[in-house]
């Protein structure tokens, strides 16, 4: 059964230094707040796993806390380029990062064969593509079949992942909805898992049968955080701060302003202030 | 074609080729704003995927990711993402995927990946995302993006995206049964592949652009059709849907703050 608590108690009981850790969203319920608190706890040489590692990872990579990073896409969607993730790998800063890098297609098969407890995930990709020439982790399997060559990618298991839901019941059941992305897969394929969601409820008796919901026995942890997705969104509650990811593209572009955004605004702040910053967003109480 | 910007008249262009009848996975940036012109003026029926798992979405503003909450409100259904990818692209239900790239070479492979080393890059690009996939899977590909020296190029650093290779039978020598490039429209021309040798060459100029302005922005010798000719200009619904469009975008994109 989840375990209903306090965010930093989640952070401090489940990621350890050295982890294979996903904080997962696809665009959508990013889960900032969870971040922000293993930023705060000092977590080192964390292996991150993220289809798109956008502007939360740009901070954590920018704060010396991942060895490597495994993903899709490195961008600010909408935006360009991750500044910190770039500093780091073209010049090693705050420390050299690894990469492995993948497609979406890859990524998405990989975190599915992880949730299936699949070692492997096989897809038709790749067909053209150099990064199977720059990642040893790119193989290819025969049909045994249809003698079809196929692309082969190891599944991705993290020893844990985050993500943020709109809302769980008392009993730790979560329910996902909107863009659903690959929250499911992120928590399913994960030895631990620990959602952040907007509110505790009574029940779900009012949630459609085929609705998206994550039992509570496969579920490690349970963390109210209103907001805890800002500035992206959770679905029905707060809308998409657009106008930080644009921002962020300025914040991240100097080491020092870098620096000093952090300690304003994640090293000195806690859980509780993400609500008052999807305040204007806010489409539901 | 007084009055109307470059971009502008790559948008529309890039438009007119989609149809009611389409399905189109549609990257972020210029193609965005081409599919969604599309579906507002002449193609109302065009179904729009994104990559997040939105099918068939309508969206009122442009989105800044492509997983905005608008593209859910408005889809016929919202699928997780490795069902996307399955599903619905790999099990080969696209017939368009219209992308954008960073660096480009005049066999349609695209380069989003890194400029310089791959290992030791000069500038980390974001990658290919869906692209590399979508290239292979989608029945074909329209390319629509700025020209320049810097993004059309004889040579790419990297293949992120696998267009026509080194071009002719490329495609079906590796397997593909997809058509791959067939069509590309930048803010000075629209360009189609050589039906043999697979090298986009010049279908039409747009308004006002000459030859001489299409090779300046281009790395490689450029090869015009022998049939060139003239995009039609944009006509006031196109212009004003754009225009309208692309307002309603940048006031929902300054935030509610």
């Amino acid at each position: 059964m989840a375990k209903i608590q306090p965010l930093g108690d989640a952070v401090a009981e489940n990621l350890r230094d050295g982890d294979f850790a996903a904080f997962e969203g696809f665009t959508h319920l990013i889960p900032h707040a969870a971040a922000h608190e293993a930023i705060r706890q000092g977590r080192r040489d964390l292996t991150l796993v993220r289809m798109t590692p956008d502007i939360v990872y740009d901070q954590m990579v920018g704060m010396g806390m991942a060895k490597k990073l495994v993903f899709s896409y490195v961008g600010n969607p909408g935006v360009g380029l991750l500044r910190r993730v770039r500093d780091a790998i073209e010049n090693g800063w705050p420390n050299s990062l690894e990469i492995e890098e993948h497609s979406h297609a890859a990524m998405a098969n990989a975190y599915e064969a992880g949730a299936a407890g699949q070692p492997i995930a096989v897809f038709r990709g790749y067909v053209g593509a150099e990064l199977a020439e720059v990642n040893a982790n790119i193989k290819s399997v025969t049909c045994p079949f249809t003698g079809e060559k196929l692309a082969a990618v190891r599944s991705v298991r993290p020893d844990v992942s985050f993500v943020h839901a709109q809302k769980a019941n008392k009993k730790g059941d979560v329910l996902i909805e909107g863009i659903i992305g690959i929250q499911k897969e992120a928590v399913l394929a994960a030895g631990r898992a620990v959602v952040t969601v907007e509110e505790i409820v009574d029940n779900f008796d009012d949630v459609h049968p085929n609705a998206c919901v994550l039992p509570s026995w496969a579920v490690t942890a349970v963390c109210v955080v209103p907001g805890g997705a800002h500035p992206s969104y959770t679905h029905g509650y707060y809308g998409r701060d657009n106008a930080s990811y644009v921002a962020w593209d300025e914040i991240s572009a100097d080491r020092d302003r870098f620096k000093a955004w952090m300690l304003e605004n994640v090293l000195d702040a806690s859980p509780d202030d993400y609500a008052d910053r999807v305040k204007s967003f806010r489409s539901a109480p | 074609m007084s009055g109307v910007h470059p971009d502008e008249m790559m948008t529309i262009a890039a438009s007119r080729v989609l149809n009611s009848d389409d399905v189109c996975f549609v990257g972020i940036g210029a193609p965005s704003a081409a599919c969604n012109l599309a579906r507002l003026t002449h193609a109302p029926d065009i179904t729009l995927i994104y990559e997040s798992g939105t099918i068939g979405t309508a969206p009122d503003v442009l989105p800044l990711s492509i997983g905005d909450g608008e593209l859910c409100d408005t889809a016929v259904t919202t699928v997780s993402v490795p069902e996307m990818f399955r599903y619905w692209l790999q099990g080969g239900r696209v017939s368009i995927g219209f992308l954008g790239a960073a660096q480009l070479d005049k066999f349609g492979n695209i380069n989003t990946t890194v400029i310089g080393d791959y290992h030791k890059p000069k500038t980390r690009l974001p990658g290919g995302g869906g692209a590399p996939e979508i290239a292979t899977s989608c029945g074909e590909i329209f390319i629509t993006m700025k020209q320049s020296r810097r993004g059309l190029v004889e040579k790419i650093d990297f293949v992120t995206t696998f267009g026509h290779g080194v071009g002719g039978p490329a495609r079906e020598n590796m397997g593909l049964k997809t058509k791959g490039p067939t069509l590309m429209v930048t803010d000075l021309a629209v360009w189609k592949p050589d039906p043999e040798t697979k090298e986009f060459t010049v279908e039409t100029l747009h308004p006002g652009v000459t030859r001489e302005a299409v090779q300046e922005t281009c790395g490689w010798p450029v090869k015009f059709s022998d049939g060139l000719a003239v995009t039609p200009e944009p006509t006031e619904l196109e212009l004003t849907t754009l225009r309208d469009l692309q307002a309603r975008t940048k006031a929902a994109h300054a935030g509610a703050a």
